[in-house]
């Protein structure tokens, strides 16, 4: 057997670079007034989103996916603007650009709409980034543009078709949001935010996660949903956030179907989180900033060890 | 039989893909952060030698190829077949011209080489990375020429030509990188 290697996957100016980006950070919140929280890592209960695959720890719960359930709960509580810096965790995660374990940065401001909320994030993409320009992109114009096809109004069968016109997927069946997520991870990613900051916006309805769902200008249902790339990358996800407790239990509840048909394990909701809708959460959008990904654009890294000192395994 | 899971893919792996027998090359995990994962694979078919390039969605499984690499010594050709030995117990294989291909040009009687067996039968033949071979034919060497650094070509004994330094002559043996294949040194006899 080969001795362990001690020696941290990351460069020492890699690192440096990390603490200068995280203190930047802190300070940009602070100079806002922003209250800076801390939720637990491990709970009860986990989310429901059948792509996401929480680690179990036997007698105690989950390691959180996310810390966004307990941070409406502080909101709902009247925090005010909050922001975190998260470890969170994802099992079956691993590659280039994915450990089981990495740091987000999540933060809600009340009263924002996602428009105002996208100029935020832009303001600390640059603090690691440089003075990039912005551009936006709807979802469904970008299909347009890259595949010539619509993504809100077009048949399974149309995107099936395209799939097999750009890639070579080694699987036949699948639900159209399969095919629309195939299509724009490998096809429309790899294009944006070449020498800029993109965001794309009005996501598919069945692309909601937690965001509300709103008529986009040409009357068609999008959810209030957006995405930050730079150079190919997914950097950040952002709703305007659903406030509906009675909605919210129905999407969990479509969720937990959709675990079920795919073999998954499904446990109990967070009836916590979802008490808490019912109490009232302010008007707010937040976002998801996933740290690593960004010190590494930040560096010019290609994978993620180059930016975390101790990633779980080197792909 | 045994399958594996696209978390399981690793280079080298084998495993069947439309009917045919395939080692991985790569294997990338890509990821919505909300929507489904999937994996890029880089394969290799064994049969055609083509590379796919497939992706599959994360989870799904492949069947396992039947596939092993095995040291083998090989012994001779009989003007059809190639035949080689397991030197643990002797078990003999016979593989075609189209099996051997290019691996032809440097197999040596005695040689140890790597035969990959597919269902018990011979699929590929990979010659050692490095083989000493004598040069059948060459100009003639230019004496104490070792300085200038031209090459001719030399054809050596097996078939295969390479470039060789201008003071190599014909009857010596040297030393070839089959993988590039380049000349690498004179062997003292």
């Amino acid at each position: 057997m080969s001795p362990p290697t001690w020696q941290p996957s990351a460069s020492l100016a890699n690192l440096r670079r990390r603490a200068q980006i995280l203190a930047q950070i802190r300070a940009y919140f602070a100079a806002q007034g922003m209250l800076e929280v801390e939720t637990p890592q491990l709970c009860p209960t986990t989310v429901s989103d059948p792509h996401l695959n929480s680690i179990a720890v036997a007698g105690y719960g989950y390691l959180q996916t996310s810390p966004e359930y307990a941070m409406k709960r502080l909101l709902a509580a009247g925090s005010g603007s909050i922001w975190q810096i998260a470890h969170v965790f994802r099992a079956d995660e691993v590659g280039r650009r994915h450990n089981p374990e990495f740091t987000l940065l999540e933060w809600y401001r009340v009263g924002f709409t996602p428009d105002q909320l996208i100029d935020d994030v832009a303001a600390l993409a640059r603090l690691a980034l440089g003075q990039l320009g912005c551009v936006r992109h709807r979802y469904r114009d970008l299909f347009r543009t890259h595949l010539d096809l619509d993504p809100l109004t077009c048949s399974g069968d149309a995107l099936r078709r395209a799939a097999r016109q750009h890639l070579d997927p080694a699987f036949d069946d699948a639900d159209r949001d399969t095919w629309l997520e195939l299509l724009m991870c490998q096809v429309i990613e790899p294009q944006l935010g070449r020498d800029e900051l993109s965001f794309v916006v009005d996501y598919p309805p069945s692309q909601a996660a937690l965001a509300r769902l709103r008529a986009d200008d040409d009357g068609q249902p999008v959810a209030a949903r957006f995405e930050l790339y730079h150079r190919g990358v997914e950097l950040a996800n952002g709703y305007h956030e659903l406030l509906d407790a009675g909605e919210q239990r129905a999407r969990f509840a479509a969720d937990l179907r959709a675990r079920e048909m795919l073999g998954l394990p499904a446990g109990a909701l967070d009836e916590a989180f979802l008490a808490a809708l019912e109490s009232g959460l302010p008007d707010c959008s937040g976002v998801a900033l996933g740290l690593d990904r960004l010190i590494m654009l930040a560096v010019g890294a290609d994978t993620l060890h180059e930016v975390m000192a101790f990633p779980l395994c080197r792909p | 039989m045994a399958t594996y899971s696209t978390n399981e893919f690793k280079s080298g792996l084998k495993v069947m893909l439309e009917g045919d027998p395939c080692t991985i090359l790569e294997n990338e995990f890509v990821k919505p952060g909300k929507g489904q994962a999937f994996n890029r694979v880089k394969l290799r078919n064994l049969k055609t030698n083509r590379v796919w390039e497939k992706t599959f969605k994360s989870g799904d499984s492949l069947d396992a190829a039947d596939v092993m690499d095995r040291d083998m010594q090989y012994l001779y050709n009989d003007g059809e077949f190639f035949h080689f030995m397991e030197p643990e117990n002797f078990e003999q294989h016979q593989a075609s011209a189209t099996t051997v291909g290019d691996a032809a040009l440097w197999l040596k009687e005695q040689d140890t080489c790597t035969v990959t067996l597919y269902n018990g039968e011979p699929l590929a033949v990979s010659p050692p990375n490095f083989v000493e071979l004598e040069v059948s034919e060459t100009e003639p060497g230019i004496r104490g020429d070792t300085a200038t650094g031209g090459t001719k070509p030399a054809r050596l004994s097996t078939g295969a030509t390479v470039k060789v330094p201008l003071f190599v002559n014909e009857g010596e043996i040297i030393k070839c990188d089959t993988r590039s294949g380049e000349y690498v040194s004179r062997v003292k006899s």
